[in-house]
This record gives C-alpha cells, structure tokens and sequence, in this order.
C-alpha cells in the first residue's frame, strides 16, 4: 500500500463516519465567522431552537463591512450598520468570542485566525467565505463553505463531505530577486486555469515553497481557490512551528510538545500518490500582472496584452474580447505601458506585515504618482497595524502620499466605502480581478505588494527589479 | 427544503465561460439578513443598465435589452444553460439563493466550481454537467428553437430535449436522495449525535490542545 499525501491524513484523522459511498461526517476545529455568510445561519439555528454544539470553536471578527476611516463615527450605511450590529447581537446572544469593530485584534477573519493561533496546524478550518484555504499553509484543511453549511457546523460541529482528489503543484528551485509568494500563485493559476483546482486538494510543495515564508505559503494558500481548488495546504516544517509558538490560543507547556510531536507527522508521505502533479521551474517565475476579468488572465510584466485573434478555442477566444473590453484594454499593449488611477494594498491575500514591509521598501523616499487619486494602504488586522506603526511603515506610506487606514476588507469587494469608481483601474494586491469585484465598472489588475507600490510610484505598471531599493 | 421533482422548463442561454458569482450577485445585496429577495438583483450589473443598489425598486430600473433574461423568449425560464467553471469565485450562498428566487430550477454546464455547485443542493437547484459537445449542441438548439423546453427527471437522471431524446447525467447518489426527499443536513447529522459525542471523546486523548 502506498502512503498517504498530507490531505489523506487531516481527511482520515477527522472523518467521523464514512458510508459506503464514500460520504463522510467530516469534524470540524475550529469555525471562523464573519458578518455576511453568518446572519442566516443564526436565524435558522434559532427557528429550529438549536445551540452551537461547541462555541469554543468559534471566533467571529468584522470584516467586508466595515469603514477603514473615522471608526469613532461608526458605520454610516445602514444596511452595513445592520448586518455588522447583527454579527455582535448574534456572538452576543451564542457566547461566541467576537473581535468587533473597536477591538484591537479585529481585522481580516484569515489574518487574524494564523495571527492568534485560532488555527493550528493539523486542524480542519472552516469558514462562510472561500478565501479559507488561506489556513491551509499552516499544515491545516481548510475550505470555505455556504450559509447552510456555516449553520451546520455550528449545530453539529460537523459536515457532511465527499472527498476531493490529490494535486501536487511543485515549484523547485529559487524565485528571482522581487518575485514573491503572489507571482508564484499567479504564474500557477495562469498555468493551469482556475478551473484546474476544481474537484482537487491542492497541496504546494517544492524547495521553492519550502523556502517561502509562513505568510507566504498564507497568499499562496490563499489562491488556491482562484485555481478552483477549495482547499490549499503546505507541509509542516520548523518555520510553521515557529511561526505558531507563543500565539495566543497555541498550546503551551506539555501540550505545546505533546502537538509539536503530532505536527511533525504533518508531511505527505514520501511514496504517497497524487491524482495529479504539475511542476513548475521557480528561476523562469517572473512579476506576475493579471489583464482581464479573471485570475487566470495573467503575464508577466515585461509581457504584452494577448491577442485573442491568435487564440483557436472559440470561447476561450470570445472570453479574451469580452474581458479586453470590460478592462477598456487592446491586444498586443505593453503591461507598462498601463496607466493606473488608484492603488489598493490590502486584501486577506496581502495585508501581513510582510507584505506591508515589502511594499513600504518601494514607497520609501518616493511620492506617488500625481495621476494616481488613491493609493490605500490596508492592514490586515488591528495587530498588524499596530506593528507597522512600531516599525514606522505608516510614515514611510503617508510621506509618499498613500493612505493609511483600519483594518478590514475594504477595496478588495468594495462592501464598505472604498471602491473603484466606472471605469477606474487599480492596481491591487486583493484576489479577483472579476468584472465589477472592487466597484461597478471597476478595472482590477492583480499584482504584489511591491508590484503595487512601484505601479503608484510611476502611475503604471513598471517592473519592480528595476527599482533600486539600495541605500534609503 | 420543498422535494425536487419531475419537471419541464423552458431553457435560457448564458454563453459565457467562468461566469463568477460576483456576476450572479454583485457585493452590494450581501449585506443583507435575510435569505429571501435575491432574484431581482441577479445578474444585476448585466441586467440593468443602472448602478444596482439595495433597497431600490427594481421594476422601474432600465433593462439592458442585450442581456438574455430580458429577452421576451426567455421569460419564465426555469432552466439556465452555461458554460465551463459556473459559480467560481466566493461562498456566498446568495448566489444560489438569488438563482433559485429568480426561478431557476436546474443548472446545465460543463462544469461548476466546487463551493458553488455544493450549496445549489442545499437550496433545491439542481447543477447538471454535460460534457462542451452536448452543451453546445443545446446552445445551437436553443438559438434555433423557438420555446425550446427540457424535461428534467431527477429519479431517472435524464433530460429529455423536445424531439423527445433522452440524455443520462450523473448526480451524487446522497445528494439525489437529500433532493428527491427535501431533507435537512443538519437533522440527518444529528442522527449520529453518539459517533460525534465518541470521536470528541477520542479526540481529547489524542490531542489535548484542540479543546
């Protein structure tokens, strides 16, 4: 019998009953919550007079809605006011622990989760938001689910699962200087669509995903979805044990050897199978830039926009033209020669402080651009802009001419008030570049943290190695 | 959940690849409580040629007359046909929930993206995939057919076009069954109260620091 991949062994560890169709009770550790995927399912737990099975299972936190300025005014628009006021009511009324708008330790649900130690390695993760599998680079299984299923596992702690099939995605060898974890995951995506996840458990390997940080792995996990997978995972090693011990709800003491010992058995087995292996060389992994309307629209940045006359497939083709004219774009345009109007630093796929530190390094002594309006700068969590503030990033930002503000959600879905006004192009650390994602109208393009800051500094897109980052 | 049963459908046509669930219900309408009112917001940003907000009466809204569903020959469709990676993008139960509150029954595409295609279950739609030749063939049926309706037959598993062909599709056999009988998850999971109670106590003894 062969061994089993990583996914084989959090699936087999948590499955409380499998019939004989493979359908499987799966347990769940820990359910994160926030204000818009939950308000329904606490309504029905209430009709059908239930309680939560565990409610120390559950942390809530603010996140899509909430204003990233003036926080002392609280929330103006009503209806966000509502659904945020119901997240409280609701943590409230259930005993569950909730990080709300005024605590310090609010901030992006999948900030927060890694940034507490609320999510361990070897645990399965859940939460009513599919950017879960940002969780999984701790060694964890962690999927995003619906309202009826967020309703679920507060009833019974519990989900009912099929399994998914194994994928290896490998990058060897070394990144180039100013490529990150997010050109990685791009230059993924963009190889194998974002569909190629679909029915997979993506787990990334590879001397190149060793040598990534733990909050690398977070962005790189944190995309798996927009490949189609629902949950990525790394392996663990030293620095996922590091980065977990002393967080708060990590285990201390003997508890803390007695975990360390079970999270060293958290690796694929060296003779486990995968359903599929796609490998990809790190050294040709070049500054990624998205071009259309979804993550899989994506070159490198000293590339040209594609033309979709040289493409066969006639809706593949018939997607490039519709996308080109959504992003008001023609074929064959250099990427730098794209002129931006607003910049968003931010997002649970790039708001830690190493994305902050990255993008302040390319900001330092520099102003941004006088035809960039806005340039944002998010953090993800009250913690991480505390911290940012104690290594004076705020200064380095607000000197350049970005804005400095509270954590949250903010410019990636536009829920709150920072958005992309019709026909604005940003140049964004978020996730999706989806028609309308970051406003109506919206023109998103994906890119890095540093990525990001260069593009505001130059008013386009420019290629971050480039930039002399050297004595300043 | 209301049982899924036998049922013809006129068919409508959404021939784009990737169709995201931003697209099926933009940001905005997430901010509400409730799990009912989603179908006249879906597709909003296709659908209408204004900004869509919450709140707004949406029957003096101006139509975009090039999208599908405004189409006279489509009203009243039960039946949305599509094509690769329907519903890729967020959790948001919305998504089905304004399909469903639109009026939409059954879902027919290459394929689904995972969250997506498990909650339509969880709110009585049914996603079909066919594999690009069927799909395409339907979509050049229903560009030169009139009315062109489909009878959907979960039991059997066929879907039976107008010239009266049949065409087998699969479905999870615990889904089909949630489905056909209109069953809660959540009261099937607490039939088995005891293996979960068991597995927590097993779990406490092998690792301690999840409790």
């Amino acid at each position: 019998m062969s061994g089993r991949t990583l996914y084989d062994k959090l699936w087999d560890t948590h499955a409380v009953r499998i019939d004989d169709d493979g359908t499987t009770l799966l347990y769940i550790d820990r359910h994160l919550v926030h204000e818009v995927t939950s308000p329904q399912a606490f309504e029905g737990l209430r009709l059908s007079q239930r309680r939560p099975w565990r409610t120390a299972a559950n942390l809530a936190t603010a996140d899509h809605n909430v204003p990233t300025t003036n926080r002392g005014k609280g929330i103006e628009d009503p209806v966000s006011r509502l659904q945020v006021e119901t997240l409280d009511q609701n943590c409230a009324d259930f005993g569950i622990t909730e990080f709300a708008m005024h605590d310090r330790r609010q901030g992006i649900v999948h900030v927060i989760g890694p940034e507490q130690g609320a999510t361990l390695p070897g645990m399965t993760v859940v939460c009513g938001d599919s950017h879960t599998s940002t969780h999984g680079a701790l060694g964890a299984l962690a999927f995003g689910i619906g309202t009826s299923e967020v309703e679920h596992v507060l009833a019974t702690q519990c989900l009912i699962q099929k399994k998914s099939k194994n994928m290896l995605v490998s990058v060897d060898g070394a990144v180039g200087a100013g490529v990150t974890a997010k050109d990685i995951v791009l230059a993924i995506i963009g190889e194998i669509g974002t569909a190629g996840g679909t029915g997979y458990a993506i787990e990334f390997g590879g001397s190149a995903i060793r040598a990534l940080t733990v909050e690398g792995r977070m962005t790189l996990c944190n995309m798996a979805i927009e490949a189609g997978a629902r949950a990525g995972m790394v392996a663990v090693d030293e620095k996922t044990i590091d980065y977990v011990k002393g967080r708060p709800y990590a285990p201390t003491n003997e508890l803390w050897e007695q975990a360390v010992g079970a999270w060293h058995q958290l690796t694929s087995d060296y003779d486990a199978q995968f359903d599929r292996v796609v490998r990809l060389d790190a050294a040709l992994i070049q500054p990624q830039v998205t071009w259309g309307t979804s993550p899989e629209m994506v070159v490198a940045v000293d590339a040209t926009v594609p033309d979709p006359d040289l493409v066969r497939d006639k809706v593949k083709s018939e997607g490039m033209r519709a996308a080109l004219r959504y992003m008001g774009l023609e074929a064959n345009t250099r990427i730098t020669d794209i002129k931006i109007d607003k910049v968003f630093i931010g997002s649970c796929t790039n708001s830690r402080i190493e994305d902050l530190r990255a993008a302040a390094m390319i900001a330092k002594g520099r102003k941004v651009a006088a035809n960039v309006k806005l340039a944002l700068v998010v953090p993800g969590s009250g913690l991480v802009k505390n911290q940012a503030e104690d290594e004076g990033l705020d200064r380095i930002f607000i000197e350049a001419g970005f804005e400095w503000r509270e954590p949250g959600c903010s410019m990636c879905l536009a829920m709150n008030a920072d958005r992309l006004e019709p026909g604005e192009r940003c140049a964004s650390t978020s996730n999706r570049n989806f028609e309308g994602r970051q406003g109506q109208g919206g023109r998103t393009h994906l890119v890095s943290p540093a990525m990001a800051a260069a593009a505001a500094i130059n008013g386009h897109f420019v290629d971050v190695r480039e930039i002399d980052t050297q004595e300043r | 959940m209301e049982k899924f049963t036998k049922f013809n459908g006129l068919v409508a046509p959404l021939d784009r690849a990737n169709v995201d669930t931003d697209a099926i219900i933009p940001k905005q309408f997430l901010k509400s409580i409730k799990r009912t009112g989603f179908g006249p917001n879906l597709f909003d940003a296709w659908r209408y040629l204004d900004q869509g907000e919450p709140g707004m009466d949406n029957t003096h809204r101006p139509l975009n007359p090039e999208f599908v569903l405004n189409q006279e020959r489509f009203q009243g469709a039960t039946i949305l046909l599509a094509r690769e990676n329907f519903g890729c993008g967020s959790s948001r139960e919305h998504a089905p929930w304004a399909l469903a509150d639109y009026g939409f029954r059954v879902i027919i595409a290459t394929s689904f993206a995972d969250i997506f295609f498990n909650n339509c279950f969880k709110n009585g739609l049914l996603p079909i995939v066919f594999d690009s030749a069927i799909v395409d063939h339907l979509f050049q049926e229903i560009s030169a057919t009139a009315n062109y309706k489909l009878s959907v037959d979960l039991d059997a598993q066929t879907i039976t076009r107008p010239n009266g062909e049949m065409l087998a599709f699969n479905v999870d056999p615990f889904r089909k069954h949630c489905l056909l009988n209109g069953l809660d998850d959540i009261g099937l999971t607490l039939q088995h109260l005891d293996a979960i109670k068991a597995y927590e106590e097993r779990r406490k003894e092998e690792a301690p620091w999840l409790f």
